[in-house]
């Protein structure tokens, strides 16, 4: 039985006639095999044209360079008679961390020459064939010294024919445990921390004799350790005894560290520089009856690099592993697994520098690992290093999988002092962001559910707005989602309705709504500080300013805002006490449109009605001249007569969100939603508390929300809704938006836009009501779908505002939302 | 369109189209419908309906063109006498453009009164364009705007004119004026006109588009709307913003840029017509400005250069002109700045050696960036002026404090030489968030210089009047 690795590079090695493509044929997929036949006929268009054969092997190895990459199982079908080329095979698999097996086909000389006798186009006579053979007999004797990790040798006929072939696994692929797993942090002998962070997850300590042996969870979860147990704290013997025994039980698997491996090196006699704690371990050993040690150094040796388990969605590796290292095999995968990609330099505390790998990780699967030890676990490009410094002082930290959870005890006192303090990651300055924060396809984590995807063009669209326009990124906590309106309404003469949004949320599950009158401004977002200094202390803004209102890209209303913001917090002085907090965001309408929109009415809505205003009539006059001279332009007149009466509907429907303003007279803030304030994402209470809250602010330049809360369950509460929404609408108003009354988790809305019917003449044209029949054929997935993503990024990023996260933590999901809303989606939704 | 030639009916044998019938055209955008209002022996009108289907028309652009903006969907078009009319009038008249008439082929030779009206012509460059265009063709132009909204007096006028144009043109004539001028008043920016539609109308200027004295006016738009590139991204954020796409018109070098905007190329087409030089001589200073920086790069001995706001890349061209700068790099915050930088450099047909110096990639400068890092000398040539003044801070802190190059050569205008540009109202550009004197610029400049470590020196760019010193101020930093 001939056993090669599931994912590895196959030499077939034989002379011509040898019988390599009739075995490759009958134990391998015909895409598996590349063959240099194969080869020599694409650049040659010649199976047999040997001047060809430098370029055939060229393509060759980039054909299986390419598979290999993308981690395909590839079978060379190639005499590889010589050293050399066997050789350069291997480096291939060297270069993409696979391992690489030979399968020798041992044929008989005259067997070969026979075939080859045999077949029209190799004619070349015995020569070839008696020399190559010599070749082999003289690669046979060495061959096992190549650098191959199996040579399978089948001579004779029989045992060519008789071969039978198997797979292994990887011993790194553990893709089918599926958990739930808690992957445990850095331990270095804090077997006392370990067993209480054990005890918080919910595991049960097994003793003997006082002392932990093993443990299990009634919930049949696995623990997963990322190495270094051992070395510097109190207690290394008893961390291994501990993970031993529950690895032994089968209810943990654990990753080599680099303190094990040195530890073993340093077992096994070899020299080693003893520090970093090495003695600490060495000596509570010594302790140990010779036996223990033995079966712990056996365990030690035996701990592989990394592991893939969860079908792939889950990698872990003491140090991390970048995405091409997953499932690999090889020295340097090793390496990055345990010591980490280093940039060769040493920092000012003689630690290696390392190269921050996890910051351009863009892979699908999330890698938990230690190493590096920080204040707090934090998420990076959905990696997360569990490293909490218990042995200096700091935690022990462990992650739910696949719940996202962090779990975290505190040292029971400083064990072993760090030569340098504990970081938070790469320093950096907390008001300045990296191109790397925003640029490129990006994933971001949230808490809400998703995980969101940013394309590159989008986030280079987003750069642009951004950088040109926005406000200082301390201020711009956060860019409001986008809304989709509700499934589209069949009643004669309308495209939305509430019934749609009633009835979207009711098979949701959702009994209570909120509807919110539109008041079709422009959107603002206004973050106000109580005086310029909380700004400072909470912000670090320190040019004096106590706040910012910007638009949905976050360009500032006004070029001075500071009248504004200083009338708003003067008008929002009640919530204060009331919040308890210094500072507030608050997601609101500032009116009239045209205030901020004026350019835009002007140059798209304006000078579709003047042209409508200037050229209809006279369309009219002439259409009415040719009907009385008897031609037949009935049809087109009574069209153009309703174009005519569409086009002043549309100038009204405009016109309505329009009035001039000087300076701030005249313009109004509408306020919904409380959006977060000091150590609170508020954006998430139900709605009830916002409008209560909202409802305390009076000021003339405050504008109240009208609104109505709706029971699903009752007809009548729905009909007075249908009710309230038709007179809004039927006045001028814009329409409403209908929100279920509480957060909800999940793929639910977080709100949709029902808009009036003559408001949505500024979005589908003045006509629109001729071919509603069209119109109705729209696709919301895709804003639907935007919405929620959106959505997400916003909470996440009140979210880490509220908990005082990083500034560059903030922008990430904020700038998020600017790149998405550049996607391409019916701008009329 | 009314023609006072005896006998009036003329016109329907020259049209190609009888005055008792109403015909109808089918176009991809719409439908165009051709009828007489009136028809007697003294006086005949033909008119041409075109009604345009805003739907189809974003459908006729093929399913593959991406949604991008509202105002694909809520425009002028159903209304104006646009580029989409001068089409359906191209195609309904054809016969009669090239000036054949089968029945009366003695009629198209000949001059005969006419009335041509358009009620709504969107016209940008307002009725004293109409006119530029219209009367030396040998109309008399009666051109009246249209008032953008009656309930709002205060926003003006609207772009749209009320058009008549009456005088005494052979008929072949006054369609082909039409068919060229409404697109070329129109000067729309996204709106549907395949590439070669630009090379019939140019054939059908023959004969006096070439003697027309605003030729080169025409023809830059023509070529201008050529240049039109896909902005989708851009176009829905400004929409989002409140904004029109105008609004966020990417920053190009303002000196450069003159002739880009219907009301420059007016000015300036008007300057030349009455035999002035245009008042600033932009190009001058544009030149003697990268001629100053490439000098003083030269003097420093600097070999790799990183241009920050590169824009459409005339300095890097320059410097890749220069073999002693070995690395050459172009940043810009504008993808399409990089987009039309890689085209006028012709990167895809640069020798490889060439090829091989020059790096272009997009970044911002209020965000640090690995990128920029290895350069002995970075250029900041009139790009701090576009920066808003809170956030050059972070500019400082990612040019001086990170990127760390040898030297930094930062140009921005010098406010106090702007009352020397006679029709400069407020700052030079539509983009500048400031500009400074010289005394500002020098204290901004010697404080960064202080923070991190460099020392500055100041040259003067352009020409140093004695009062209020040059055009453009130049600091050099060197650490």
């Amino acid at each position: 039985m001939i056993s090669v690795p599931e994912l590895s590079l196959v030499v077939l090695v034989g002379v011509s006639g040898s019988g390599k493509s009739t075995f490759a044929a009958k134990h391998f997929k015909p895409t598996q095999v590349i063959s240099s036949d194969f080869c020599r006929g694409l650049v040659a268009d010649d199976e047999n044209d040997q001047s060809a054969t430098p370029a055939a092997f060229d393509l060759l190895h980039h054909i299986v360079g390419v598979r290999l990459a993308r981690g395909l199982f590839t079978v060379v079908d190639a005499t590889n008679v010589q050293y050399a080329a066997r050789r350069s095979l291997i480096e291939l698999a060297k270069k993409h961390d696979v391992l690489a097996d030979a399968i020798v086909l041992d044929t008989p000389e005259e067997v070969a020459i026979e075939r080859n006798a045999g077949r029209p186009n190799r004619d070349f006579g015995p020569g070839v064939v008696i020399r190559q053979r010599k070749d082999l007999r003289r690669s046979l004797g060495k061959i096992s010294r190549d650098g191959f990790r199996k040579v399978h040798v089948l001579r004779g006929l029989e045992a060519i024919e008789n071969a039978e072939l198997s797979y292994e696994k990887a011993w790194t692929d553990k893709r089918e445990l599926t958990g739930p797993f808690d992957v445990i942090g850095d331990i270095h002998g804090c077997r006392s921390e370990l067993e209480t962070l054990l005890g918080s997850l919910g595991w049960q300590i097994e003793r003997v004799e006082g002392k932990a042996v093993t443990a299990r969870h009634p919930a049949g979860r696995t623990a997963v350790f990322v190495g270094d147990l051992v070395d510097r704290g109190p207690d290394t013997p008893g961390v291994l005894r501990l993970v031993m025994g529950m690895v032994a039980a089968g209810t943990a698997i654990c990753v080599a560290g680099n303190h094990e491996a040195k530890l073993v090196r340093a077992l096994n006699g070899r020299k080693v520089t003893v520090a970093h704690g090495l003695q600490e371990s060495l000596d509570q050993l010594a302790a140990e009856p010779p036996e223990f040690v033995e079966r712990a150094r056996t365990f030690m040796e035996g701990l592989i690099s990394h592991y893939r388990l969860d079908g792939g969605r889950l990698v872990v590796a003491h140090a991390g592993l970048k995405e091409a290292y997953h499932g690999r095999a090889s020295g340097r995968v090793r390496s990055f697994a345990l010591y980490g990609d280093t940039t060769g330099e040493t920092d000012e505390y003689g630690l290696p520098v390392r190269y921050p790998w996890a910051e351009e990780y863009r892979g699908r699967a999330m890698v938990v690992y230690g190493h590096t030890p920080t204040i707090k676990a934090e998420w990076v490009n959905n990696t997360i290093c569990l490293d909490t410094g218990c042995v200096f002082g700091g935690t022990m930290t462990a992650l739910r999988y696949p719940e996202r959870e962090l779990v975290s005890v505190p040292a029971e006192q400083v064990w072993y002092e760090s030569v340098k303090p504990l970081g938070g990651g790469p320093a950096r300055d907390p008001g300045m962001l990296d191109i790397g924060d925003v640029q490129g396809t990006r994933h971001i984590e949230t808490r809400f559910g998703t995980r969101v995807k940013v394309m590159e063009e989008n986030a280079a669209a987003a750069l642009e707005i951004m950088s040109r326009f926005a406000v200082d990124p301390r201020w711009l906590v956060y860019l409001p989602p986008t809304m989709a309106p509700p499934e589209t309404s069949t009643l004669d003469g309308y495209l939305e309705h509430p019934h749609e949004a009633f009835e979207e949320f009711a098979a949701a599950g959702v009994t209570e709504v909120v509807c919110e009158e539109k008041h079709m401004g422009s959107r603002a977002v206004a973050v106000l500080a109580r005086t310029p200094e909380v700004a400072a202390a909470r912000f670090g803004v320190t040019d004096g300013s106590a706040g910012a209102v910007y638009t949905r890209t976050g360009r500032p209303f006004f070029d001075d805002m500071a009248p504004l913001v200083d009338r708003l917090r003067a008008a929002c002085e009640p919530l204060w006490a009331e919040l308890g907090s210094d500072w507030v965001a608050l997601d609101c309408e500032l009116l009239p449109w045209s205030a901020k929109a004026g350019e835009l009415i002007r140059s798209q809505y304006a000078s579709v009605g003047a042209a409508a205003r200037a050229a209809l009539p006279e369309a009219m006059s002439v259409l009415e001249a040719a009907a009385g001279r008897g031609l037949d332009v009935g049809g087109l007149l009574a069209r153009t007569r309703r174009r005519t009466d569409n086009a002043a509907l549309f100038r009204d429907a405009y016109a309505r969100y329009c009035w001039p303003v000087d300076g701030l007279e005249g313009v109004r803030v509408a306020p919904f939603q409380i959006l977060a304030c000091e150590g609170r994402a508020t954006a998430l209470e139900p709605h009830v508390w916002h409008l209560a809250k909202l409802a305390l602010l009076d000021s003339p330049l405050i504008t109240p929300t009208r609104h109505l809360f709706v029971s699903l369950d009752s007809p009548d509460s729905r009909a007075g809704a249908v009710e309230w929404w038709s007179s809004l609408t039927a006045a001028g108003g814009e329409g409403m938006v209908v929100k279920p009354a509480q957060y909800v988790a999940g793929r639910v809305q977080p709100g949709v836009k029902v808009r009036g019917r003559e408001y949505l003449r500024i979005i589908y044209g003045p006509d629109y009501t001729e071919s509603l029949d069209v119109l109705r054929r729209r696709f919301l997935g895709k804003k639907r779908s935007m919405a929620l993503r959106e959505y997400a990024l916003g909470l996440e990023a009140l979210s880490r505002l509220a908990e005082g996260d990083a500034g560059w933590r903030v922008h990430e999901p904020v700038f998020g939302v600017l790149a998405l809303e550049s996607e391409p989606v019916d701008p009329r939704l | 369109m009314t023609t006072t030639a005896v006998p009036a009916t003329d016109l329907g044998f020259l049209l190609h189209k009888h005055p008792d019938r109403v015909q109808e055209f089918d176009r991809s955008f719409g439908t165009a419908t051709v009828f007489y209002p009136e028809s007697g022996e003294e006086r005949c009108t033909a008119a041409l309906l075109l009604e345009v289907d805003p739907i189809a028309l974003v459908r006729s652009r093929g399913k593959n063109s991406p949604d991008f903006s509202l105002s694909q969907y809520v425009n002028d078009r159903p209304y104006a006498a646009s580029s989409l009319l001068a089409v359906a009038l191209g195609d309904v008249f054809r016969t009669a453009r090239a000036g054949r008439c089968k029945a009366r082929p003695e009629l198209p030779g000949r001059p005969m009164p006419l009335e041509i009206r358009l009620p709504a012509l969107p016209c940008r460059g307002g009725p004293e364009l109409a006119v530029r265009l219209f009367e030396p063709l040998g109309w008399a132009v009666e051109a009246r705007a249209v008032p953008l909204d009656e309930g709002f007096p205060e926003w003006g006028d609207s772009r749209y004119v009320r058009l008549t144009l009456s005088g005494t043109v052979r008929l072949a004539d006054a369609l082909n004026h039409l068919y060229v001028l409404l697109p070329v008043l129109d000067d729309g920016k996204h709106y549907w006109i395949a590439p070669d539609e630009v090379d019939k109308l140019v054939r059908a200027g023959e004969g006096w588009l070439y003697g027309h004295p605003e030729r080169g006016l025409i023809m830059r738009r023509y070529l201008g709307r050529r240049w039109a590139l896909a902005r989708t991204a851009l176009a829905r954020l400004a929409e989002l913003g409140d904004e029109t796409e105008e609004q966020l018109e990417p920053a190009v070098d303002e000196d450069a840029a003159a002739g880009e905007t219907a009301a420059d190329e007016a000015a300036a087409a008007e300057a030349e017509a009455q035999g002035e030089a245009p008042e600033v001589k932009p190009k001058a200073l544009n030149v003697r400005r990268r001629e100053a920086v490439l000098e003083t790069l030269e003097e420093l001995g600097a070999t790799s250069v990183l241009d920050l706001g590169c824009g459409q890349g005339e300095l890097v061209g320059a410097l890749l002109a220069r073999p002693r700068f070995a690395r050459v790099a172009g940043m810009d915050v504008s993808a399409m700045a990089l987009t039309i930088a890689a085209r006028k450099l012709r990167l895809d047909r640069m020798p490889d050696s060439k090829r091989a110096r020059l790096t272009l990639f997009q970044g911002a400068l209020t965000y640090t960036d690995k990128r920029l890092s290895g350069y002995d000398a970075a250029v900041l040539m009139e790009v701090i002026e576009h920066v808003d003044p809170p956030r050059l801070a972070a500019l400082e802190l990612v040019v001086f404090g990170h990127a760390r190059p040898q030297h930094v050569l930062v140009t921005t205008p010098n406010i106090e030489y702007n009352p020397r540009y006679e029709f400069l109202t407020g700052l030079r550009h539509r983009d500048h968030r400031f500009e400074w004197s010289r005394a500002e610029f020098a204290a901004w400049a010697s404080r960064v210089a202080g923070d991190y470590g460099y020392q500055v020196t100041f040259k003067p760019v352009g020409d140093d009047d004695p009062e209020v010193g040059p055009p453009t101020q130049m600091g050099v930093f060197t650490r």
